[in-house]
């Protein structure tokens, strides 16, 4: 009997239409959890590090975590795992939604998908039927109708469909997978499921999921339910909205945006617009995200209701969480967010990114405008703001004209086009864009998670820790009074003594040792999410979340019946982020590439930031290029990869 | 005549505008009623199902109801300030027509039993994992007549009375008694 997880997977050959079901090696579980730890795993078995992105022997992974679909709130993930075509290197992107717990109640871990299909296919998984079916007909739907279209025709109104709209047909760099309000956006896996021809997985499961510790197990749900009503009961003060309470940051909810218009940057992650939000505009944006807001929406077994159904009028309803609000009408600096909402509807059928999307465009609007592009590529184009955005949209998905170019994102455009266009593709980390995020003084925390961070996203690495110092003494007593959650006191401590000005201050302080621990805490709670397939917004991503590392050995422990505690859980994470970092390394990532753009910040300290690199990479048991030693290695039970690694020359006996 | 007795009659008061469509309320109920409890959970079993479509904003918790053998004919659509709802979308009933309110495996049907525990349970699971409100726990006390319970025989000779008449009946009795 295996407890919290289905222990299959189902190994799919599209080039062959071969289906297996596969049973999984408990061992693993106990070694990597499941999700992101053990997707790291058959990534590093199966593929050779000079394997091109969207060559048929890649895998494509879709993969649910080991909570998933099982009493725990919020563990309702999907964790999509190949390589990235933009970055080259690992790439995973998450969702969450309804459709990995709907995987593992089917009776299945993960799907691996291998090979290239020779037609546009999708995937019927009913539990123990499955089924590749030919996807003809959608050739060219968009996401979201994808997703409808084939419940009416299988007749299954409960089966959850993932999909990719034309960008991942046409293997588009920022293409998505979509499914319900949910969306696998980043580092381009839309692209390398069109690649395979997989337009749509749709599933549906009718089988028990079990659990080792069922009372033990429920008590500590039962939790975690009372914490997040009390956390939805008291907002947490003196930070700004947002920080405030749990899930993803609430922009479906909150109508105020003076912190997103005024301190992010508009156009090509460019300018500030510091006076921008007043009354009147504050009033008008209200009133459109009020009537185009249908509900408001949450995941599988989470009452946070980060998302919303929008009905534009005159437009198909879809579904939309988060930032995507203001990505596209802040990259087009246009001033109104009913764009904002329209454009975002085509954007979601058409199955792209909503962060890199919107830079993408602006970029190239900023090329020609600076004569790198010339109107010969722009032939058709519309010159007002918000018809030049949709025209350019339309292009890149269908890689048409300059388009083509575009599609791969702004670091690869800039290769191509040349005539000094690389420096207009100044937001980048590892090729992949960032948030349009310039502040002025470094923050030591952030530069290390920007610079090392494997997902190549700061939402995804950072969260429990203050973005800022509190303003007074008070306050900061107030904030950890309570702070249940930090592995270890010295936490408090460093919030304690953090000042907005003075020797205690942002950029050496928190001091070159503090930031690596405080990096390392909030790292290992987005692994640990990942591997157990729990959504960050109950976990590592707000403010004193209900799931922390005092309570999460517990859950394992209960679910599985795995001993567990928190030096072991701490042992897993670290075996997984080695891993991948070895995955990496083995692609070619060095220091050199651990860098941010210029820009990030007004104000840099280059020697400090070596530092802070230096000090990073040697509490990770990493030699001075981000390799991981033999010694750390093998410690971590990878003895197999520094094997590996010395073989290959990239690590020395 | 029969007494006239005190009754509790549970209900759910489900209320669809803050339903978030979660399906907290199908995870919970299916692992309460496994057993051992809690022991696994399975949407598929559960007594409360989300009638959910969320491009038509379509949200309607139901629980689960009494079993029919057969599916009713001619069912019933409402349309709700512009909303059009599906035929069957607000209907409790265990049915051959749709897989909700039945075991996935034996087919067998599922009733919704308000989580009757010992000791009792404050409210059922669903409610209590609803914290967005939109299932609330009702309880009202109604009185009925105690019915008196008929005789096999009254049932019976009931049902011949009706279809033949009392005289009939008696007029076969009495013909049946003399021949001994």
């Amino acid at each position: 009997m295996r407890y919290s997880e289905t222990g299959l997977n189902l190994e799919i050959d599209l080039s062959r239409g071969n289906v297996e079901r596969v049973e999984t090696d408990p061992r693993l579980t106990e070694l990597h959890l499941g999700g992101l730890g053990t997707n790291a795993k058959i990534l590093w078995d199966r593929v050779s590090p000079e394997t091109d992105p969207f060559s048929p022997e890649i895998p494509l992974m879709f993969s649910s975590g080991l909570l998933v679909g099982t009493p725990a709130i919020g563990a309702n993930r999907t964790i999509i795992t190949s390589y990235s075509p933009q970055t080259l290197l690992m790439g995973y992107s998450m969702m969450g939604g309804f459709w990995a717990p709907e995987l593992k109640y089917a009776g299945y871990d993960k799907l691996i998908f291998q090979g290239r299909s020779p037609n546009l296919v999708y995937i019927w998984i009913n539990n123990d039927k499955v089924e590749i079916r030919d996807a003809g007909h959608l050739h060219g739907k968009g996401a979201v109708e994808t997703q409808e279209i084939i419940r009416k025709e299988l007749n299954q109104p409960n089966a959850q469909v993932a999909a990719i709209g034309l960008a991942g047909e046409n293997r588009v760099y920022t293409a998505s997978i979509e499914q319900g309000r949910s969306s696998a956006s980043r580092l381009g896996l839309g692209a390398v499921m069109g690649d395979k021809g997989i337009k749509a997985i749709a599933v549906r499961g009718t089988k028990d999921i079990n659990i080792a510790r069922p009372a033990e197990f429920l008590e500590l749900c039962n939790e975690v339910l009372k914490y997040i009503k009390f956390r939805n009961e008291n907002p947490i003060p003196n930070v700004m909205t947002i920080l405030q309470g749990l899930g993803a940051t609430q922009e479906m909810l909150h109508v105020d945006e003076k912190w997103h218009t005024e301190n992010f940057m508009w156009g090509n992650a460019r300018v500030r617009r510091r006076e921008f939000w007043n009354k009147e505009i504050e009033a008008r944006w209200k009133e459109v995200q009020e009537s185009m807001r249908t509900r408001l929406i949450s995941c599988y077994n989470c009452p946070i209701k980060c998302g919303a159904i929008i009905s534009v009028p005159g437009l198909s309803t879809y579904m939309m969480k988060c930032f995507s609000k203001l990505t596209y009408t802040m990259a087009a600096f246009v001033d109104d967010i009913d764009f904002g909402f329209r454009i975002a509807q085509r954007a979601t059928e058409y199955g792209v990114d909503g962060f890199s999307t919107p830079q993408i465009m602006a970029f190239a609007f900023e090329l020609k405008e600076a004569g790198i592009l010339t109107d010969a590529d722009f032939e058709g184009c519309p010159s007002d703001n918000e018809g030049r955005f949709y025209w350019l949209l339309d292009r890149i998905v269908r890689r048409e004209g300059i388009g083509d170019i575009l599609a791969d994102g702004t670091y690869w455009a800039a290769q191509k086009i040349g005539k000094g266009a690389e420096e207009y593709a100044h937001n980048n980390i590892k090729k992949h864009e960032q948030l349009p995020l310039k502040l002025g003084m470094l923050n030591p925390v952030y530069f290390l998670m920007y610079a090392t961070g494997e997902k190549v996203n700061i939402t995804q690495i950072e969260g429990q820790f203050p973005q800022a110092p509190f303003t007074t003494v008070e306050e900061r007593e107030e904030f950890v009074r309570d702070w249940i959650q930090v592995p270890d006191e010295k936490f408090k401590q460093m919030v304690l003594d953090w000042e907005l000005r003075g020797e205690r201050s942002n950029p050496y302080y928190p001091t070159v040792d503090m930031s690596v621990d405080i990096v390392d805490w909030q790292e290992k709670m987005h692994y640990i999410d990942d591997a157990l397939g729990v959504c960050a917004g109950l976990s590592s991503f707000p403010l004193k979340p209900p799931y922390h590392m005092h309570n999460y050995p517990k859950f394992i422990s209960a679910a599985t019946g795995i001993d567990m505690d928190e030096a072991g859980l701490t042992q897993i994470y670290n075996r997984n982020r080695n891993l991948i970092r070895a995955i990496n390394v083995r692609r070619g990532l060095r220091r050199a590439d651990e860098k941010t753009p210029q820009d990030h910040w007004k104000k840099r300290f280059p020697e400090l930031e070596e530092r802070l690199l230096d000090a990073y990479y040697r509490f990770k048991g990493w030699n001075m290029d981000g390799i991981p030693t033999k010694e750390i290695l093998q410690e971590l039970d990878l003895t197999y990869v520094s094997e590996d690694l010395i073989q290959r020359g990239i690590l020395t006996e | 005549m029969g007494e006239k007795k005190k009754k509790i009659v549970k209900s759910i008061k489900i209320d669809l505008d803050k339903c978030n469509g979660c399906r907290s309320c199908e995870v919970i109920c299916s692992a309460f009623h496994a057993a051992p409890r809690y022991s696994s959970n399975n949407p598929a079993r559960s007594r409360i199902r989300v009638i959910r479509e969320p491009i038509r904003d379509v949200y309607v918790p139901v629980y689960a109801g009494e079993y029919t053998a057969a599916e009713c004919m001619g069912r019933d659509k409402y349309v709700i300030d512009g909303k059009e709802y599906d035929e069957c979308g607000f209907c409790r009933a265990s049915c051959p027509s749709r897989d909700a309110f039945k075991e996935p495996d034996s087919g067998l049907p599922l009733k919704c039993d308000m989580c009757e525990d010992e000791p009792p349970q404050e409210r059922p699971l669903c409610v209590q994992w609803c914290i967005n409100d939109a299932l609330i726990y009702e309880e009202r006390e109604e009185e009925v007549e105690e019915e008196v319970k008929p005789e096999d025989i009254e049932i019976g000779l009931e049902s011949l009375a009706n279809r033949y008449g009392l005289q009939k009946i008696m007029d076969t009795i009495a013909r049946m008694s003399q021949k001994g």
